[in-house]
């Protein structure tokens, strides 16, 4: 089974590889002007008419050239105000760029955003009629797919609510929904499954999946390196408006990490050497039990919290951890290779892939995974630990407002 | 094409786009979109359109018919003050929420590329419908007044085709203008006004001293009001061209009419592709 699935991804490597690009930058630049003191109204700009002339520059965009492939899942991540969105509203037409070269060899989806312009006192019907118009669709298009639409977004319950009364999550599906019916070989993605619900998320990872297969191109903005490491075929990292990486997603979301943490900006240098840690996380997943990589399952299936260390000096007893926070960033569950006793030594050097397996009985929700290494008692000192660098979305058919739903047995007997 | 320069495409959106039927899609859908959110709610629904002409009517006619004892000497007036209201309100209505307008499509505008001109005429044609309804109420007091139909009641169409112009490209030249310098908005208010005043709305330019009344004539509204007088109401009432003296003179206020909707569009050509950054 993993064998084919790896037979498969090298086969898409290796027609990625050999694909055309889609999109081409070259050199992109992109600043906005600060004016010091703005000057909007007509009697400022009479009595001060030389003034307007100092202003901050603030350069978004920095010199940034790569490229896409047709076909290709691209990740663009990035911290808050690294010049992510920038770049994609460049991409989509809404920003002019200062210099430098763009090219798109495809039809691109004009919007950045999901349910853009909807409007809270029209119904979802009236709603999503103008929004798949405003994306490019004919009205005819439109009223053609409506049906698929509202099925896609399973709101066929509330197609004549308003919008005002319905929750962010149905929202989002429904933006979703219309968004996926714009045809377009190029689609520009920025954050869209940090809401909805755990079903519907899972409903858009599998339309992901569909849309990679059918050869569509997507540019993918996001935090979650987990979604990074499970679509994206490559990805970017900016940081203040410049490329700090471009690569594979496994790679990216390290340095991604590491970028948002602050630890090992260059691992290269010598005196990085003298404070590194003695091992590093490198990656963390979760698998079913036949050992798929898997970013949902359905509650009270068998998981495997995994996590690839690799170390750097000696270390007698590593303890591994894997962290379970949920939406709230409560902990909700550490899975602990600690009742286990001591792993055994470890050289410099070596490599381990820790699996810990669980029944998950998790409450259906989202969960963000920070594996970490911590030294054995008595002090527990915290090795390594990266935060958030992986994902979980766990299913149920029903909702029992606790943080777990441990498998119970039910025993009346009449008094 | 040399490395320095941004490709065409790149300088950010444009003004009218690639695709016209796309425009022309998406100005039809936020307008309609618009007309019905507008009385959304309401118990009278649509009839608060007309309410409001119908009201201005009132107050007017009472005050200048009533109070002031004016307009005895012109024929119809009840009719022509009607009228003449519907198509102002055309034209101011167009005007001041498309002076705004750009603000508040702020979120589209900001992460859709659509052709830009989609927002101000969208407003337009808005208002257009509005004058539809509003122009159904005119002609049923054009009958109740015992008005016959000419042929020269068709005359109206190219008499709204040059206010829809003339609105148009102002609304293009205030909304593009409002995004760097927002006293646009209270300036317009005041100039509205005078304009209402200085259009012959209340009272008619026939009664003028003929070179005070060729002077007024340069104000395409008050060329548009005169020839509407004259074909849908009254055919014994001076034509545009005879209030301005001579037909040649009449393509003043048309050039006005036309240099306006020129500088509009120019301008917001310009401004098209950085209106998404300076909101």
């Amino acid at each position: 089974m993993s064998v084919t699935t790896s037979q498969l991804g090298r086969d898409r490597h290796r027609r990625l590889d050999a694909a055309p690009a889609i999109i081409t930058a070259a050199e992109v630049s992109k600043a906005f002007r600060l004016p010091h003191q703005r000057y909007s109204t007509l009697k400022e700009r009479v009595l001060h008419p030389f003034a307007s002339s100092t202003y901050d520059t603030l350069q978004a965009l920095d010199d940034v050239s790569f490229d896409v492939k047709r076909g290709e899942f691209y990740g663009i991540v990035g911290r808050n105000g690294s010049g992510k969105s920038t770049l994609l509203k460049c991409l989509a037409g809404i920003y002019g760029i200062d210099r430098g070269e763009m090219e798109v060899a495809g039809r691109l989806s004009p919007f950045i955003e999901l349910g853009v312009g909807f409007n809270p006192d029209l119904t979802a019907r009236d709603n999503v009629l103008v929004n798949a118009i405003m994306l490019g669709l004919s009205r005819r298009e439109a009223k053609r797919r409506f049906d698929d639409i509202i099925a896609f977004a399973e709101l066929e319950d509330f197609i004549d609510l308003k919008l005002k009364n319905y929750s962010s999550g149905m929202n989002i599906r429904l933006g979703f929904s219309v968004a996926i019916q714009v045809d377009a070989e190029i689609l520009l993605v920025d954050e869209v499954l940090a809401v909805g619900d755990a079903s519907f998320q899972r409903k858009c990872y599998d339309e992901f999946g569909r849309m990679r297969d059918a050869g569509k191109t997507i540019v993918f903005v996001t935090h979650d390196m987990g979604a990074v490491e499970r679509f994206c075929d490559r990805a970017m990292l900016l940081e203040k408006g410049r490329v700090l990486e471009i690569g594979g997603p496994d790679h990216v979301s390290m340095r991604y990490t590491e970028v948002n943490f602050g630890y090992l900006p260059d691992a290269d240098s010598p005196a990085e050497e003298a404070a590194a840690p003695e091992c590093r996380v490198r990656s963390a997943w979760i698998e079913d039990e036949h050992g798929e990589r898997i970013v949902s399952s359905f509650q009270g299936e068998l998981c495997r919290a995994c996590m690839e260390v690799e170390f750097d000096a000696d270390m007698d007893y590593p303890v591994f951890s894997i962290t379970f926070r949920n939406d709230v960033r409560h902990i909700i569950f550490v899975a602990t290779s600690a009742p286990h006793g001591p792993p055994g030594p470890f050289r410099a050097g070596d490599r381990a892939l820790v699996r810990l397996s669980f029944a998950n009985w998790l409450a259906p929700s989202r969960y963000a995974l920070t594996p970490a290494v911590t030294t054995w008692d008595p002090d527990y000192r915290v090795v390594d630990q990266r935060e958030d660098l992986a994902s979980l979305i766990v299913e149920a058919p029903r909702h029992t407002g606790g943080a777990t739903d441990l498998p119970t047995e039910l025993e009346i007997t009449r008094l | 094409m040399s490395a320095s320069r941004a490709t065409a495409r790149y300088r950010g959106p444009t003004a009218v786009g690639d695709d016209l039927r796309r425009l022309v899609n998406l100005t039809f859908t936020l307008a309609a979109n618009d007309f019905k959110l507008r009385f959304f709610g309401s118990a009278l629904g649509y009839l608060w359109s007309l309410m409001r002409p119908l009201l201005l009517f009132g107050v007017l006619y009472f005050v200048f018919t009533e109070v002031v004892r004016f307009g005895g000497d012109v024929k119809h007036y009840p009719v022509y003050l009607l009228a003449a209201i519907v198509m102002f309100s055309f034209f101011s209505e167009t005007t001041s929420r498309g002076v705004t307008s750009l603000i508040e499509r702020e979120t589209l505008l900001r992460k859709i590329r659509f052709p830009r001109m989609v927002v101000p005429l969208s407003v337009a044609l808005h208002a257009l419908f509005n004058l539809g309804l509003n122009l159904v109420v005119v002609f049923i007091f054009v009958f109740a007044s015992g008005i016959d139909p000419r042929w020269s009641w068709l005359e109206m169409l190219p008499l709204i085709l040059l206010l829809v112009m003339l609105s148009t490209g102002t609304t293009m030249l205030l909304s593009a203008l409002f995004v760097r310098y927002r006293d646009v908005q209270p300036i317009w208010e005041v100039v509205l006004q005078i304009l209402f005043y200085a259009s012959p709305i209340i009272y008619v330019t026939a009664s003028f001293p003929d070179s005070v009344e060729r002077k007024a004539m340069a104000n395409p509204i008050t060329a548009v009001l005169t020839q509407m007088r004259h074909a849908l109401i009254d055919p014994a009432a001076p034509t545009a061209a005879q209030a301005i003296g001579g037909g040649v003179r009449l393509l003043i206020p048309l050039l006005v009419t036309a240099v306006v909707f020129a500088l509009g569009i120019w301008v917001f050509t310009k401004e098209a592709p950085r209106i998404a950054e300076d909101l």
